[in-house]
């Protein structure tokens, strides 16, 4: 598993030996390159479905979607785990095979390598000026003095009776080995990650706070080992979101800036403090860290009921239908208006611009003049305490929505209201009120405690690649024979042989340059 | 200047870089052309224009250390043996342009050639232009989106040659350096252009200056060693006006050694910004998974070079393969996927 390693001896055929030597043949075929290599493709080839197909960690939706549209179709990708393609079974075998067969190969090399560096460089041969590289010169060198100079070039050196020679370049090796080691120890680090971590998600309105416990978020993804009490006691309140958008140009309405103002509480004893939470600067409590990672809006309504009580009141997080003029859809249930519940289809408008034709869009995504239109009215029984679980996007499932009594339709209201207008319901049912505009935000909680280690083996890989791929090893010989010295250089590192050519001119003039030299 | 001016001007640069460019082009083609035909294997050089400046004679084999076992000579149906070639002095790694092989080359071949070097880097500095007054103009790091990058891409290709060009002549992949990038600008103005403007927020961040430029300097290599492979499967193993096959070999290596640490350091910082804008460090986002892919097939092209049996030819598909699938990532991804990298502003 190196790039080093050359012609290996192919794996003999298994013919007719006991388990010991099917097993030894095993070994063999798993850590030879070719195999390695295979591997290698194989991990390659397995990763494109995981572009191809939807995954479950990332998008959830687009899974269910297929599930909804062709059945069949997800059934099979579930067989062969095509919805979460990296931890799949068969994505672990081709990884595990390659690592083993990646431990196969550096520990006998780490052992190769720990011998040869306690090795004193092999003796110069009888004529250096064969070697690929080489000069000839007249002069009064010394071994002794060769020997210090190649020293002081930082060469490991040996002498013998009239030669030199001079090995260096061992951090080739060493970056090599220390490489294939690093991607060994990011593999752990993203398997303690993914047992010991957890990522949650949460949508918060303004005003509203969030706690750091399991039941407070929307979603929340915990490794094996991770249990209720080890969350991380901090809790915040969203004071602000502020949203800058782009005002003039081809890209009007490109947002440039978010910014959410929070007071945290680091834990529950912890005084609260200010925090200014954007997109690529998360939040970190005790190294558990909370990113902004979407934002939309939150009408305020208040729903009076036919009994003229309040049914209903607070902001309701709207749905994104267009991203560019934010454009949302909300759905407002009021389960206690008596004597009948009422429901709410809502369009919200952020920037409200009237129409040729009486409609009204969105021509902006900030909120210079929110407006909402009331799609659809309606009473019966909602559903809500049927102990199903329901969507708080969606009104009610297609089987309740059907025994709905409309009340009226988008066409009934066709201008929206203002904040602080309201609509009265036919046959003195109640009506519904905007009161306000807040905005949320959707944030990431994640706790991984593999992030650490995982940077560290990264950089430690990269670091190891470079010297692995930079560093050439090479060696240089000298022989002194009656005033005339013959210096002979090689590299061990093919396709490097250009730049050895100066630095062995370099060597050569070093040695060459006579008694003045020496210090 | 105001913006506005600054991004017009960053267009007209882009426009004089293609022209440039295909202009250099030509000049490196009338040098192959007018060149002499060459061997498909022997690497041989004009002795030394590199190492030999020092008094040492470089007279060796191309393969140090082990002729006969050095990827010159391991290709496949090999019948020049470079290291046996004792009459052409080759300093290892140093190759030679066309015309150096013996025979004198016609002298306006390469003057052509010269010609063209000089017309690369006035390509090379429209391009920087560009990318600079691309930078001026909307006051961020000017790869924000796929036009840009595309556009930073072919600059660094042509740095990646022309800086190569300043220590070993590799003029003989001029035409093709510059057909490439030509095509690739062309490509980024006609398929990609963008307007200047502002980025979205998750852009907006010190990563993208060292995650994107090395994603671009390795992309850069990456497609050097790309034009020199296909060239090599172009070429047969014959006499041909196209660079000999172990020069070709040579150089898409060591591109790719160059790159491949560079390659692993963008994966890995994109990973740290990742984790400071997602949440997460590694989450298999197209981008991410196809990152992935070109890195193991890259690696997989290292590993090749020295598995017996793979060398040469094998390994030369499977660094195109490598290729492909990094195009695939820079175009392919943000075409047909959405994921959090959809920032190509493609419509």
């Amino acid at each position: 598993m190196s790039v080093q390693e050359l012609e290996k001896p192919r794996s003999p055929k298994p013919a007719g030996f006991g388990p010991v030597g099917w097993l030894r043949w095993g070994w063999r075929t798993l850590t030879s390159m070719r195999t390695a290599l295979i591997l290698l493709f194989l991990l390659a080839l397995g990763s494109v479905p995981g572009s191809v197909v939807p995954q479950r960690g990332v998008e959830p939706d687009k899974v269910a979607a297929i599930y909804e549209q062709d059945p069949a179709l997800a059934e099979w990708y579930d067989r062969f785990q095509l919805f979460e393609v990296f931890t799949s079974t068969w994505f672990a075998a081709v990884y595990l095979l390659l690592f083993t067969s990646l431990i196969g190969c550096i520990v006998p090399r780490t052992a190769t390598y720990l011998r040869e560096l306690r090795r004193k460089p092999p003796a110069a041969p009888k004529r250096p000026s064969r070697l690929p590289h080489s000069a000839t010169f007249d002069g009064d060198l010394t071994v002794e003095q060769a020997a210090r100079r190649l020293r002081r070039m930082r060469f490991r050196v040996a002498t013998g009776d009239g030669w030199v020679s001079a090995e260096k370049g061992f951090l080739r090796e060493t970056g090599n080995l220390f490489f294939h080691v690093a991607l060994l120890g990011i593999l752990v680090a993203i398997g303690a990650g993914s047992l010991f971590g957890y990522r949650g998600n949460v949508l918060v309105v303004e005003d509203d706070g969030f706690a750091n416990t399991v039941a407070a978020y929307d979603r929340f993804m915990p490794g094996s080992q991770v249990s209720a009490e080890s969350l991380e006691p901090f809790s915040f309140q969203l004071a602000d979101l502020k949203v800058s958008y782009q005002v003039t140009g081809d890209r009007k309405g490109q947002v440039l800036d978010y910014s959410a103002r929070l007071k945290v509480n680091d834990s529950p004893e912890a005084p609260a403090r200010d925090y200014e939470l954007k997109v690529n600067e998360p939040l970190d409590v005790g190294g558990t860290q909370t990113y902004l990672i979407g934002n939309g809006y939150a009408p305020v309504f208040r729903v009076t009921d036919g009994k003229g009580q309040v049914a209903f009141e607070g902001p309701v997080p709207c749905l994104i239908e267009d991203k560019a003029t934010m454009t949302s859809g909300c759905v407002v249930k009021a389960p206690d208006a008596q004597p009948e519940q009422l429901g709410f289809l809502l369009r919200f408008l952020p920037t409200s611009v009237p129409l040729t034709d009486g409609s009204h869009v969105s021509a902006f995504p900030g909120e210079l003049n929110p407006e909402v239109q009331l799609l659809g009215a309606f009473s019966g029984d909602l559903g809500v305490r049927s102990g199903r679980p329901q969507s708080v996007y969606e009104l009610a499932p297609p089987e309740v929505m059907k025994k709905l009594n409309p009340l009226l339709m988008a066409s009934d209201t066709p201008k929206p209201l203002a904040v602080g207008q309201s609509v009265d319901l036919p046959g003195g049912v109640g009506k519904i009120e905007f009161t306000g505009v807040k905005e949320w935000i959707t944030l990431q909680t994640a706790y991984d405690p593999g992030r650490l280690p995982a940077l560290v083996a990264g950089g430690t890989a990269v670091v190891a690649i470079a010297l692995s791929l930079m560093i050439r090893r090479r060696r240089v010989f000298v022989r002194i024979e009656g005033g005339k010295v013959e210096v002979g250089g090689l590299t061990r590192t093919e396709g490097s042989a250009a730049g050895f050519a100066e630095e062995f001119a370099d060597i050569v003039k070093d040695l060459s340059a006579g008694e003045k030299d020496v210090r | 200047m105001s913006a506005e001016q600054l991004a017009e001007l960053s267009d007209l640069f882009v426009v004089a870089a293609v022209l440039l460019y295909v202009v250099a082009m030509v000049g490196f083609a009338i040098e192959l052309a007018f060149g002499r035909a060459r061997p498909g294997v022997a690497a041989r050089s004009a002795g030394g224009a590199l190492g030999a400046r020092k008094p040492v004679a470089v007279g060796a084999p191309a393969g140090d250390g082990a002729p006969g076992r050095d990827a010159v000579t391991g290709l496949p149906g090999d019948h020049v043996d470079a290291g046996g070639d004792a009459t052409a002095p080759a300093s290892g790694g140093d190759v030679a342009a066309a015309g150096d092989d013996g025979a004198p080359p016609s002298r306006a071949a390469v003057r052509a050639g010269t010609a063209a070097l000089a017309l690369a880097w006035l390509g090379w500095a429209a391009n920087l232009g560009a990318i600079a007054t691309r930078g001026l103009a909307v006051d961020r790091w000017p790869w924000g989106n796929m036009y840009e990058f595309v556009v930073a891409i072919c600059f660094a290709a042509v740095t990646a040659f022309l800086v190569t060009q300043l220590r070993a002549n590799v003029r003989f992949l001029g035409s093709f350096v510059m057909v490439t990038v030509a095509l690739g600008l062309g490509l980024a103005v006609k398929a990609f252009y963008t307007t200047a403007g502002p980025v979205v927020p998750a852009l907006d961040s010190y990563w993208i200056a060292i995650h994107v430029s090395a994603a671009i300097v390795a992309s850069g290599l990456f497609t050097i060693a790309g034009v020199s492979g296909v060239l090599y499967l172009l070429r047969g193993d014959g006499l041909s006006r196209l660079p000999a096959r172990a020069d070709l070999e040579r150089v898409a290596h060591r591109a790719i050694v160059f790159a491949f640490p560079v390659w692993t350091f963008a994966v890995i910082a994109g990973a740290l910004w990742a984790d400071r804008a997602w949440g997460r460090y590694w989450g298999w986002d197209p981008k991410e998974v196809w990152a992935f892919i070109t890195w193991v097939a890259y690696a997989a092209y290292l590993h090749a070079r020295v598995t017996a049996g793979w060398r040469g030819r094998s390994a030369t598909i499977v660094q195109l393969v490598a290729f492909g699938c990094l195009l695939f990532n820079l175009i392919g991804v943000n075409i047909f996927f959405e994921g959090l990298h959809s920032y190509a502003d493609v419509d």
